[in-house]
């Protein structure tokens, strides 16, 4: 069932994206994000999905929107109107395929169907047997580390990755000064 | 820089309480909504607070950036390691039985060496980034 | 009749497509990066609302509770939001270094000082 709350919440996340790709300004767009992210944690707290609003809460109001604003900081913070005019192809583009996945949507369960396809495979497992299996009350925190470690092992090492690619792209010349400081001390020592 | 003391004094009683909030996200994590990931992010949003706050050059002595990327490898290795002792304890690769004596007890045990291998991890990767995105444009020698 | 049980899809549809408009209409790259985290929230909120479950609550056991909801795209969405965050804080990097580099963070603007740059 689809109460008032979810009704407004999902307008609202909808009204907000609209404001965001309408504004030149890029920090008063970044601010707004911030926006976004707190409605579509409130959104995923209604909908039961506590862990995922507690980290989207964390991740868009603290660190996503602090970056952007360091990247802005670092480069400019208006969009260029001569290179950003309204343009009607994509926009064709988009309705259309918008018109086609809206025409799919009617085959989808409808929202909160407990006889949806998605809660008939794995997740009555998860369900009935974390609590003889793994002896732990919360069952996202049972799934993400024990019953599918493998995938969180990988992101772990994906976020790993991704801080040594923003460490060689932007303190490159700092890691490269290191080595060489270092290297240099070494034949020194040897000699 | 511009003294911001307000904000300094409260930020001074807020910090402590945000790492605190932090760990207890982490190891609260088999009861409630909470894990690594939250924790981590939360921990990082403080030490960037601080930052903000008391200026880079001072958080860069708090938490030093060569400390902060032996977190950021330590963390993930951790996180390999438990699936390494499980195979030595004579199981599969992150199969939490075999850890201790009593199959619920070695799940206890290997997911919350997991989950704060995760959290280490993300709350160094968190900073690392922040000080890598402040500290550009400022200290091109 | 308007069926009120598919509005959640409309709404992931529509900033799906919103960010994707964003994404290939828009020549400012963190603009670009803005629609990107757009569409990924459009993702996450498609997963999370189909595992809702009409009377469930939170996947955490607690005594008088029977019906919860699906764990799994939790699970999921749960690590895809930290990734995410750390692979945008890799495309900012990358943006960064290329305002450096040219001077100017417009698309459209960096093909024209290439093209000045190499002609042909």
């Amino acid at each position: 069932m689809l109460d008032i709350v979810h009704l407004v919440l999902f307008t609202f996340l909808a009204v907000v994206a609209v404001a965001i790709i309408r504004l030149k300004d890029l920090f008063a767009a970044v601010m707004l994000m911030g926006i976004f992210s707190l409605l579509s944690a409130s959104l995923f707290t209604v909908m039961d999905a506590v862990d995922v609003a507690f980290t989207e809460a964390a991740v868009g109001a603290g660190i996503s929107t602090i970056l952007m604003l360091a990247t802005l900081a670092l480069t400019e913070s208006e969009e260029e109107p001569k290179y950003n005019r309204f343009k009607i192809l994509p926009l064709i583009a988009v309705v259309l395929t918008g018109a086609v996945l809206v025409f799919a949507t009617f085959d989808m369960p409808r929202y909160g169907d407990p006889e949806a396809p998605i809660h008939q495979h794995v997740a009555p497992h998860y369900i009935e047997h974390t609590d003889d299996e793994i002896g732990v009350p919360n069952m996202v925190t049972a799934v993400l580390a024990s019953y599918r470690g493998y995938d969180t092992w990988g992101e772990t090492t994906v976020i790993f990755t991704a801080c040594v690619g923003v460490m060689l792209l932007l303190g490159g010349h700092a890691i490269v000064e290191r080595f060489r400081r270092r290297r240099k001390l070494d034949v020194e020592g040897d000699s | 820089m511009i003294s911001h003391l307000i904000p300094r004094v409260l930020s001074k009683l807020l910090i402590p309480l945000i790492m605190l909030f932090a760990l207890y996200v982490q190891f609260h994590g088999d009861y409630g909504p909470g894990g690594g990931f939250q924790a981590g992010v939360i921990f990082g949003a403080g030490i960037i607070l601080y930052s903000l706050l008391f200026g880079l050059d001072q958080a860069k002595e708090v938490f030093p950036p060569r400390v902060l990327e032996i977190f950021v490898a330590g963390g993930v290795l951790l996180y390999g390691g438990v699936g390494i002792a499980a195979i030595f304890a004579g199981g599969n690769f992150l199969d939490y039985d075999v850890l201790a004596h009593d199959p619920h007890h070695g799940q206890h045990l290997g997911i919350l060496l997991v989950e704060l291998g995760v959290g280490i991890t993300v709350a160094a990767v968190m900073a690392t980034i922040f000080f890598q995105f402040a500290g550009r444009g400022r200290t091109d020698d | 009749m308007i069926e009120w049980g598919l509005y959640n899809y409309w709404v992931v549809i529509f900033l799906m497509m919103t960010g994707l408009y964003v994404v290939i209409s828009r020549g400012n790259l963190i603009k670009k990066i803005i629609g990107l985290n757009i569409f990924q929230v459009s993702v996450i909120m498609f997963y999370v609302s189909m595992g809702k479950v009409r009377g469930g609550t939170a996947p955490i056991d607690a005594p008088g509770f029977e019906i919860y909801s699906n764990p799994l795209p939790h699970v999921l969405m749960l690590t895809a939001i930290v990734v995410g965050v750390a692979t945008t804080a890799l495309a900012l990097a990358i943006v960064v270094r290329i305002g450096e580099e040219y001077g100017t963070i417009e698309e459209d603007k960096i093909r024209e000082i290439e093209a000045e740059e190499h002609p042909n």
